[in-house]
């Protein structure tokens, strides 16, 4: 006997929200790939997952999914003595969209927040994205995250000053 | 002049919904992919009845369940995940031989089923020999409760054999509804009454 939902039900109730989360991570091009390997990797291994936060523990698989991307793309690990696998990110692995675009049909202003938080470092956007975009609380976002709640909170608030900070040219708006 | 982005904004744009490019494939793909690795334990699809929407279940190695339409398919499916596997997903073109066979059956064009059948939720002993039995009933005859009971092994007990009809995790392709009481009334069905009538008369029985 399993108290684990339908891995159906996980679907339904998460796609929308993965997706949206690895569109941040990856850009708008591979998130529905990355999307397919989330769910895959999460159907594998879901015998054992945790039924009290499968939200976490799946916002985990997408992270790694994401890193595993950006991986793939630079051909090389993560370099060592990185705080965090995210951090060991290179910008130059920064997704493609970040200078175009983000969507055809978006309104000014909501594409230029998308570009914001598309140049913030990896580890902060990820946290602002699963804050922000998913709307997990603090204690999820360290389970995705490998790290404590405090440092989820950190570092979400380490991404809300980066966007104060640094409003970049995308930013800038005529008076 | 710039316009800092706060909080509110934050939450505003980057929690907009965004479509997943191809919502309805995204499952259907999946479960292939996961079939092909074999970490996908039980498929499932609904299928159209004279009487309403039901829904059949599959796993590697056959149907394992048919839910008839006075079951609700998301409550069968809940079940699904907790006595056979929580891997369960909608796939409907893992299916497509049992809904075709199923449409088949409604449309009058099929008398038997050619399926093979995964008894996993099935009971073992007396039961199962019960269930087997069914399978020897033909399209459009009836069987009583003592005759079926007679037939797997054990004359006097009409109630138990009741009891695995009752049981049956594969109605119609198992045809438990062939089974009736002795004095002529169509008894209990787990598909309800009037779903036993309705298929006995489908298949020229009453």
């Amino acid at each position: 006997m399993s108290t684990l939902p339908p891995f159906h039900s996980l679907i339904d109730e998460h796609r929308g929200t993965v997706f949206g989360f690895l569109r941040g991570m990856v850009g708008p091009d591979d998130a529905e790939d990355c999307l397919q390997e989330t769910f895959l990797a999460a159907l594998r291994a879901y015998p054992d997952a945790e039924p009290g936060n499968l939200r976490g523990w799946l916002f985990t698989i997408a992270r790694n999914k994401a890193i595993d991307h950006h991986r793939s793309r630079r051909g090389a690990p993560a370099p060592a003595g990185a705080s965090d696998e995210l951090d060991g990110i290179a910008p130059e692995a920064a997704p493609s969209w970040l200078g175009g675009p983000v969507d055809a049909g978006m309104n000014e202003r909501d594409g230029q927040v998308w570009m914001a938080v598309g140049e913030l470092p990896t580890g902060q956007r990820a946290a602002v994205l699963l804050r922000f975009a998913v709307d997990l609380r603090y204690g999820e976002i360290g389970t995705a995250l490998g790290c404590s709640e405090d440092a989820a909170r950190r570092r979400v608030h380490d991404g809300l000053r980066t966007l104060r900070d640094t409003a970049g040219p995308g930013l800038q708006e005529v008076a | 002049m710039t316009r800092a982005i706060d909080e509110k904004e934050l939450r505003r744009v980057l929690s907009q919904t965004v479509a997943v490019p191809s919502e309805g494939g995204f499952e259907t793909r999946l479960a292939e992919r996961a079939m092909s690795e074999g970490v996908l334990d039980v498929v499932y699809t609904t299928f159209d009845s004279p009487l309403g929407t039901g829904v059949v279940a599959a796993t590697p190695s056959g149907i394992v369940r048919v839910g008839l339409p006075n079951e609700a398919p998301e409550i069968v499916v809940e079940e699904l995940a907790h006595t056979l596997s929580p891997r369960i997903l909608e796939a409907p073109s893992r299916l497509d031989r049992e809904r075709r066979e199923l449409d088949e059956y409604f449309a009058g064009r099929r008398r038997e089923f050619d399926l093979p059948i995964d008894w996993t939720l099935a009971r073992s002993g007396f039961y199962r020999k019960v269930l087997d039995q069914l399978r020897e009933i033909p399209y459009g005859q009836l069987a009583t409760y003592g005759e079926v009971a007679a037939r797997a092994g054990s004359a006097r007990a009409h109630r138990a054999a009741g009891s695995a009809c009752g049981s049956n995790p594969v109605p119609i392709v198992v045809p438990c509804h062939r089974v009736v009481r002795s004095g002529g009334n169509v008894g209990n069905y787990g598909g309800g009454p009037e779903m036993k009538r309705f298929l006995l008369r489908h298949e020229g029985a009453i």
